[in-house]
């Protein structure tokens, strides 16, 4: 069943800890691993990274800007810095910037306890949004039978995007419009509920990382997120 | 077509100008265009057949020749005139004295330093040649490079040239040119790309237009150079569709080109193909990328992806693509017939040959300028631009567009190169050069770019995306008078992570114009701002 590939192993120093690795991996792969933490929202295994969130920013010896983990392949002898003062006040803003970029109200959402956003702020240690809430007005689509799209809760990572063209072969999610406009659509911006390339297989909801997408009769604080499916659907389309 | 019959059209169509005593050139460039040099060109050909002139008098419609502000420009090629502002009605005068004496209250002196400082390259052709017609740019030597590349040199030679004569990208990074060609030639692939990013988007900046509505067919032939380089047999021009004049005149030219047998197979009778589309931007400034040019091509949205793999190892479909910006292929058919050490001897160390830049804003002499490298900021705003009008004081230059800076007063004697400008907290980029005058508030032209900056963010990037925005608040807040210092503080922080996190350079540039700014006029920041402690450090 598998075939026998030539991948090299590498060594590298990740926050003055020797880690091997194969070379076909990146930093981030690396540093999960071995149990060493690197934040990230719009990363998830088994989809394509993208480095769009900028959180999974790391300090590699011998280069002068901060480079993304998710898209960093390792190297043969790569110094890694995956904390300093800089990078967590970065980090950080980029968190309250994702907050104050829409309407993430915790109390009334449905992923509040179990949301990937709100979990990156408790990691990070943030205990306020330090740049005005720019309350945008975003709509709320319950067309789909069995799905909702809350707009207030999106924080753009693409998940949705990449899970149903990658692994679901839909292509129903994309994005329209651009800068703090942009916003994620079913085919070409038509009601979810009436778009004619989802298969309502239910991938995006159970990738969406906050309460944007989420099951119909799901009330505050209910809503539990399923990706079991994803690692085992890549190491089967892998291994076949 | 052989280099033989290159030269017989050279030949003929030198002779057919020659038959002309009178040749007249009309300034047809988007600048001249507005103001109704159509409409002149019209009236003076018109003015020819009723004087019955038409034997010993051409009017040709020529690309720009520079001083924009003083358009439409008419020149007399055989008697050395220029004219200013011309109308229809001026028609008669300008006919009627060829023989004699030139129109006095029309003329435009040529020996002014805008025209005398300087140094043409890029420009060569320009106010010389029809862009529309292919012999007039092969009578001025057109497309001998490319002949000679495919007879006399091979690809490794030609490369060699290149990275002899010091070329840097002009788009404004300034990569060496030739590094950039010998890795895509390196690159072990079937198929290669060759791609021209002519999607200018710089407000204020309109070099590469004029490059492409008065000389295209010099871009086809540095492009075709290039393919024959690196082993690409395609090329692509991404051109915005802002400029329905450039793309009319560039398809014009390409297909020209294919037809004398420029362009397509077995050219010049050698195993060398190559073919050029033009692909056209649909109005997004972000596109400008290298990496998001690549994906509009594809016809995929228009977002840049992280770098590496850079387009030279893996560009449109995953080929190795070049990717150079109008200008840098403009200058390779000179590199070639000179030879790259006699481009390399012009220049400073480390920036060689010229740049062409936009002059715009509070400045006498707007227009299109081409300058070598390390000639003074001053230099090019008081002498070439002839200063500040109406008696108002200057106050800075801002150069690269939203990714550049502002330079005031007490830097203006540094030297125009790419180093030089980055010290001072601008950049080279582009070409474009915007000159403000003592009226202008300098946080209201950080806003500004930063709105600017905010709508082009193609949203992909948190920093960027959400970063812009913030920072365009906050500068809002500033300039209507309701932020405190902490605000301040706060923007300053957001500059900093906004440009270390970004993805692309939109994002990585995007705080240059609030940081140049408050580097050189912070005082206006700080007037602005409502809370005592303020108040107190202002004064």
């Amino acid at each position: 069943m598998t075939t026998q590939t030539s991948i090299r192993v590498k060594t590298l120093v990740i926050d003055g800890r020797d880690v091997s690795a194969r070379e076909d991996q990146t930093v981030l792969q690396v540093a999960r691993e071995h149990n060493i933490f690197i934040p990230s929202l719009c990363y998830l295994e088994g989809l394509h990274p993208v480095g769009a969130c900028r959180l999974c920013m790391i300090e590699v010896k011998g280069i002068p800007k901060l480079q993304p983990a998710c898209v960093t392949r390792i190297k043969e002898g790569m110094e890694v810095v995956t904390r300093s003062e800089r990078i967590d006040k970065y980090r950080k803003m980029v968190v309250e910037l994702l907050f104050a970029e829409r309407n993430h109200i915790c109390a009334v959402c449905v992923s509040n306890g179990r949301c990937d956003l709100q979990n990156m702020a408790k990691a990070l240690d943030i205990d306020h949004v330090g740049v005005p809430y720019q309350y945008p007005r975003l709509n709320v689509d319950a067309t789909h039978v069995r799905f909702m799209a809350d707009h207030n809760r999106c924080i753009l990572c693409t998940r949705c995007v990449r899970v149903c063209d990658e692994i679901e072969g839909a292509h129903t999610w994309d994005i329209m419009a651009r800068g703090r406009d942009s916003r994620v659509i079913t085919d070409l911006n038509q009601p979810w509920g009436e778009s004619e390339s989802c298969t309502s297989c239910g991938k995006c909801v159970h990738v969406c990382p906050t309460g944007a997408l989420f099951e119909k009769g799901k009330s505050v604080a209910e809503m539990v997120k399923r990706r079991q499916f994803l690692p085992y659907l890549t190491t089967m389309r892998e291994s076949w | 077509m052989t280099p033989e019959e290159l030269s017989k059209i050279a030949s003929a169509q030198q002779e057919t100008l020659k038959k002309y005593t009178h040749r007249i050139h009309v300034c047809v460039a988007a600048g001249c265009q507005s103001s109704d040099a159509d409409k002149v060109k019209d009236a003076l050909s018109a003015e020819v057949k009723a004087q019955g002139k038409e034997k010993c008098c051409l009017v040709k419609g020529v690309g720009c020749m520079g001083l924009c502000s003083a358009g439409p420009l008419v020149s007399v090629e055989t008697g050395n005139i220029l004219y200013q502002e011309v109308k229809p009605e001026d028609a008669k005068d300008i006919i009627s004295s060829l023989d004699g004496e030139p129109v006095q209250r029309l003329i435009c002196p040529t020996d002014i330093p805008f025209f005398s400082k300087q140094k043409k390259i890029v420009l060569e052709n320009f106010g010389k040649i029809d862009p529309e017609t292919i012999a007039d740019y092969i009578a001025v030597g057109g497309y001998q490079a490319l002949f000679q590349a495919l007879t006399e040199m091979d690809p490794p030679e030609v490369i060699n040239e290149v990275l002899k004569s010091g070329l840097r990208g002009r788009g404004g990074a300034g990569y060496p040119t030739g590094l950039k060609w010998s890795t895509v030639a390196k690159a072990d692939s079937t198929r290669k790309y060759v791609v021209c990013n002519a999607d200018e988007g710089d407000p204020g900046a309109f070099m590469d237009r004029s490059v492409l509505e008065s000389d295209p067919h010099r871009v086809i032939e540095g492009m075709a150079i290039a393919a024959y380089a690196t082993g690409a047999d395609q090329g692509y021009i991404y051109v915005r569709a802002e400029y329905p004049l450039a793309i009319k005149r560039l398809k014009n030219a390409i297909k020209q080109a294919e037809r004398q047998g420029l362009l397509g197979h077995n050219i010049c009778n050698t195993t060398f193909n190559f073919n050029i589309e033009i692909r056209l931007g649909a109005g997004a400034f972000v596109c400008g990328e290298e990496t998001a040019l690549l994906a509009s091509i594809e016809g995929k949205r228009g977002a840049p992806r992280p770098r590496p793999p850079f387009p030279a190892q893996s560009g449109l479909w995953g080929y190795p693509t070049l990717i150079n910006n109008v200008e840098t292929f403009a200058n390779i058919p000179p590199i070639l017939r000179n030879g790259g050490d006699w481009l390399a001897a012009i220049g400073t160390e480390k920036s060689k040959g010229t740049k062409v830049f936009a002059l715009a804003g509070q400045v006498k002499n707007t227009g299109l300028i081409e300058v070598p490298m390390g000639i003074p900021l001053r230099q090019i705003i008081f002498e070439i631009g002839g200063g500040v009008p109406e008696g108002r004081k200057f106050k800075a230059v801002q150069t690269g567009g939203p990714s550049g800076g502002c330079i005031p007063e007490q830097h203006l004697d540094i030297s125009t190169d790419y180093e030089s400008l980055a010290t001072v907290g601008s950049i080279m980029g582009s070409g474009g050069m915007i000159v403000m005058d003592e009226t202008s508030d300098m946080v209201d032209v950080a806003k500004y770019f930063m709105e600017f900056c905010m709508s082009e963010s193609c949203g992909k990037c948190t920093p960027c995306r959400a970063g812009t925005a913030q920072m365009h608040g906050l500068l809002d807040r500033i300039c209507s008078g309701q932020a405190e210092t902490r605000d301040l503080a706060l923007l300053e922080e957001l500059c900093d992570m906004v440009r270390n996190t970004s993805l692309c350079g939109l994002g990585q540039t995007a705080p240059n114009p609030v940081l140049s700014t408050l580097r050189y006029f912070r005082e206006e920041y700080t007037m602005k701002l409502t809370d005592a402690s303020a108040k107190a450090a202002a004064k």
